[in-house]
């Protein structure tokens, strides 16, 4: 049976750069993941990372546009953290080996980036996420004596004490299907967002909220969970990704009559305006039918010089001409805003303790929360790192003054009942992949940049109803090497509990505030709603709703206009 | 929309029978991708069906497989494009004047599989990764701030390091076909990464170690492959080549394999001869015919020899008496080339996308872009180095001055122009 200081779920950069930090402090420490690291979602991170690292630049102004980016609703001590710590992350990544551009003079270069008031993100081409990610998985190995890496194992239950305590977790090992126990002292969840339960989004297949929703079924509370980011600019179909890198070099949108509408909407700032005023605005043009027949607006990268493109912006060339047939240095692409992020999670402290004893969280499935409303482009591989470093440090500290639990090795017992269940389920159950698209497209379609409380009731009725089918949809896979029909039964269970924390959560917010705009209360409210929304497990009954404060530091909120 | 057959090989470890084929009629667009087919499959028939995938838009590099015999990303593969493009084992050609519409699914080779289209990775691919010391080494001291380095620099490692470990090149390397110890493409491309980093203190020790390895640098053979399979250009054999010329030309690392010496032999003989001259470039290679290591090589080459002529590929005249003289032009590239006072490292990943190219917009469809033609040297070296492959000892082909780079151009082109696979063609006939 496995015991580690440190337990962490998930390998993408914050779990890795948690397992990084957790050994430096000398814990011992050992990183799950249900894909190999470098398959972890935060590959697709395309555009870059946020730090006030510029003489010229200062940290404050990085928090000041983050806190405002959030609408306010951002915890401003969580922010502070994140936008002080941001240079000299920066710094610990180039050193461990990250090919940040360079200017001219062989220094750090940027670029502009959507909601900043400075040039202030740092990349690689737009294979940002993948560079930094790469590079993480170059120090894991390196430290190989130091860290368990436990590649394609899915975890399956976290495990608690008596007391409530997390203390460990049980994992099985996609090679043979095995079961087994490990014990940690502290056990991080690092296992990302959630983005499959929307059809399209941009994330990956194996985004599937399961850290949200174990963490969840254990009794923590989840925060923010309405605030689910639409990015302006996805494929129309596919629902693909294209950084907002362009925009940063200099892209426009043009809707179908080629006016450059953002100067109705945001006149200051136009296309680098926040996400979700740029979402909105495109989503408002393609409902006034000012769109293409598709239902989407053009980006035009032609205004960026082509050498650029082909330097910069490499990746979205190949996937323009890849996905959609389009030479993007030539000629304008159809997008739209399609889902691209959660704001929300599993609540946490600003070391990424969560409300459970002995868990922590960092990442996108953690809510510290640093982004509030609607996260800053650039700010999230930011804050997977720092709070996932600190999370690493933190947990390792705590971990030095506790003995190792034990969970006897039994307890696999009930989890492999759990499984055998699914294996032996009867045929003649829907499948899986459809009560998947179902869900998907009632979420994208009543859940999304604009809602309202008719249509999100019409979604908690279908959640509610997908619940009940999804125990019995049909399992074709009987064995145990790589079964991945089962894994996809239990991630199916895992993304309705998240949709439905959503959807209660929109329901609850009567306002409208960064990504969440109700069209039946269309203003923001601050005396009522300059809060946050906990969303708390209640059985098989309908979540709990609860509050939390939002801390304010020095930003009173104001009227936010880009 | 158009209807394409899949035929799946499928694998279950636990069936206790062998793999075989599994056949799904699909209707799709042209342009949705293999792994769209593939989903559909698993998603309305058959949830056994097992493949590693995520991302569907070729940067996790999970869904690396062979479609008609050639490896890629089945994210990234339009059917169409599969359908029509299969070479090597597991391609199907259709009938003359016919459409075909079968597209094989095979697992990557090279690599044990697990269950139908999944491959151990591990034990082959990362095995290998790790042999290369695959982390940053820092020049010391650390600087405060940042490494300052050239832009130029930085972008040239980035295309090593915008490898996705997908394990196509892995899957269709002739050199570890025979020799299943080689480091591979896809590490030596990772090794590239570091040697290339200014920032990384340990450039001499990496590649000696890679030359000294028999199963290092030297063992690649030139056949390309790789730079055909790579989704994301990341020309690996153009980085094994370059990892060459940065050990001989720069450290002069003279390695047991004989590599070194091999190369200049060959450079000597070309600029003798114009054209390569066989029988003087393997004793050569050994410090000449009369040399005491030249004698064991030159008699346990002997059967490779003897069959060579026996089956006519050489003459006894032509094997001895070679009449070739290079021409003055070949001296004067050399000279030119030699006389510069560095080398030239042209990396069309840096320097190869000019604006606006002068040829017509549109004629070739969206995405065809040519870089600017300048370089035309490839020819001699590269179809002379590959005789040697299937009869001599690892080839130790020259690399001075460049075909690594010309490589790059190659496959920009391939991967642009649909029909167009013809680099590699030839090797996989």
């Amino acid at each position: 049976m496995p015991s580690h200081d440190v337990l962490i779920i998930g390998a993408g950069l914050a779990g890795q750069r948690a397992a990084l930090a957790a050994a430096e402090c000398g814990a011992t420490v050992a990183i799950i993941s249900k894909v190999h690291p470098v398959r972890s979602h935060s590959v697709a991170a395309a555009g870059g990372i946020n730090a006030a690292l510029n003489p010229e630049d200062t940290w404050e102004s990085h928090a000041f546009d983050t806190v405002k980016g959030s609408d306010y609703l951002g915890d401003q001590d969580a922010i502070e953290i994140m936008c002080r710590e941001a240079p000299g992350e920066i710094l610990w990544l180039e050193h461990a080996g990250v090919t940040f551009h360079r200017n001219e003079s062989g220094h750090l270069g940027t670029r502009a980036f959507g909601g900043a008031s400075a040039a202030r993100t740092y990349y690689v081409a737009d294979i940002t996420g993948h560079a930094i990610l790469h590079v993480l998985y170059e120090q894991l190995m390196k430290q190989g004596q130091l860290v368990d890496r436990y590649e394609e194992w899915f975890t399956t239950d976290l495990l608690q004490d008596d007391h409530g305590r997390c203390i460990g977790a049980i994992c099985r090992n996609l090679r043979d299907g095995q079961l087994e126990v490990f014990n940690a002292k502290t056990v991080i969840l690092a296992s990302g967002g959630a983005g499959q339960v929307y059809k399209p989004t941009t994330n990956g297949l194996i985004v599937t909220g399961d850290g949200i929703a174990q963490a969840f079924r254990i009794g923590a509370r989840l925060m923010d969970m309405e605030m689910v980011q639409y990015h302006p600019t996805t494929l129309a179909g596919n629902g693909l990704l294209i950084t907002e890198g362009a925009r940063g070099e200099g892209a426009w949108l043009l809707n179908a009559e080629g006016d450059r509408f953002m100067e109705q909407y945001a006149p200051n700032k136009l296309e680098l305006a926040s996400r979700d005023v740029v979402s909105r605005a495109e989503q408002t043009e393609i409902n006034e039918g000012r769109g293409f027949e598709d239902g989407t607006v053009a980006l035009d990268i032609t205004k960026v010089p082509r050498r650029r493109t082909l330097e910069a912006l490499r990746e979205i060339v190949n996937i323009g001409r890849d996905f959609a047939g389009v030479d993007i240095t030539r000629e304008p692409i159809h997008i739209r805003p399609g889902q691209h992020y959660i704001m929300g999670g599993v609540k946490t402290d600003t070391n990424g303790l969560t409300t459970i004893p002995g868990l922590y969280a960092a990442g996108e499935v953690a809510c510290v929360s640093v982004h509030g409303g609607n996260r800053l482009g650039a700010n999230s591989l930011l804050d997977t790192l720092i709070f996932g470093r600190r999370s690493g440090e933190h947990a390792a500290k705590q971990a030095a003054q506790i003995p190792m639990p034990t969970t006897p090795s039994s307890r696999v017992d009930e989890t492999q009942a759990n499984i055998d269940a699914i294996v032996g389920r009867e045929p003649g159950g829907r499948r899986i992949a459809a009560i998947k698209d179902e869900l998907g497209e009632a979420m994208n379609e009543y859940c999304a940049v604009f809602r309202d409380a008719d249509g999100l009731a019409k979604a908690h009725e279908i959640v509610r109803r997908l619940k009940e089918e999804a125990p019995k949809a049909a399992i074709d896979d009987r064995g145990s090497v790589f079964n991945q029909d089962v894994i996809g039964a239990i991630e199916l269970g895992y993304m309705l509990d998240v949709a439905e924390a959503i959807v209660v959560a929109s329901l609850e917010r009567k306002e409208s505030r960064g990504a969440q705009f109700r069209t039946d209360f269309p203003e923001r409210n601050d005396d009522e709603w300059l809060k946050h929304v906990d969303i708390s497990a209640n059985g098989a009954d309908v979540p709990k709703v609860s509050y939390s404060p939002v801390t304010i530091t020095r930003w009173e909120p104001e009227e936010r206009t880009y | 929309m158009p209807e394409y057959t899949l035929r799946i090989r499928r694998y279950d470890p636990q069936a206790g029978e062998a793999a075989y084929w599994d056949e799904h009629q699909v209707e799709l667009g042209e342009r949705s991708s293999v792994l769209d087919a593939i989903l559909k499959v698993r998603d309305e028939r058959d949830g056994s069906l097992g493949i590693r995938c995520s991302c569907q838009q070729a940067i996790c590099g999970s869904c690396g497989v062979r479609m008609n015999g050639k490896p890629g990303l089945a994210c990234n593969t339009h059917l169409e494009e599969a359908a029509r493009r299969g070479h090597g084992t597991g391609w199907n050609p259709p009938e003359e004047g016919q459409r075909n519409t079968l597209i094989t699914v095979e697992p990557m080779g090279n690599m044990p599989v697990i269950r139908d289209l999944i491959v151990d990775m591990d034990a082959v691919h990362w095995t290998k990764i790790r042999r290369v010391t695959p982390w940053l080494i820092n020049k010391e001291p650390v600087p405060e701030r940042e490494y300052v380095v050239p832009h130029d620099n930085m972008v040239d490692v980035t295309q090593t390091m915008a490898c996705i470990q997908c394990g196509a090149c892995v899957s269709d390397c002739l050199s570890m076909e025979i020799d299943p110890l080689f480091v591979g493409p896809a590490a030596l491309a990772k090794a590239y990464r570091f040697v290339g980093d200014p920032r990384d203190a340990e450039q001499f020790e990496r590649l000696k170690d890679l030359s000294e390895d028999e199963h290092g640098i030297y063992d690649c053979t030139h056949c390309f492959n790789c730079i055909d399979a790579c989704p994301k250009g990341v020309d690996p054999m153009s980085q094994i080549m370059r990892l060459r010329r940065i050990a001989g030309s720069d450290h002069e690392i003279k390695d047991r394999n004989n590599g070194y010496r091999h190369e200049h032999a060959f450079v000597k003989n070309i600029r003798r001869n114009g054209l390569l001259h066989e029988a003087d470039l393997l004793p050569d290679s050994y410090g000449g015919k009369l040399h005491p290591n030249a004698v064991p090589e030159l008699v346990s080459s002997l059967p490779t020899v003897l069959t060579a002529l026996a089956r006519r590929k050489v003459t006894p005249a032509k094997a001895l008496l070679h009449q070739h003289k290079a021409p003055k032009e070949v001296k004067r590239i050399f000279d030119e080339i030699e006389g510069r006072e560095e080398r030239v490292e042209l990396n069309l990943y840096v320097t190869g996308y000019e604006d606006a190219p002068e040829h017509a917009e549109g004629e070739h469809g969206a995405g065809e872009r040519e870089p600017p033609e300048e370089s035309s040297q490839p020819e001699p070296s590269v179809p002379s180095g590959e005789p040697e492959a299937p009869t001599g000892p690892p080839d130790k082909s020259p690399t001075y001055p460049g075909p690594g780079e010309e490589g790059s151009e190659r496959d920009e082109r391939s991967e642009r122009d649909e029909s167009g696979d013809s680099p590699s063609e030839s090797e996989d006939a």
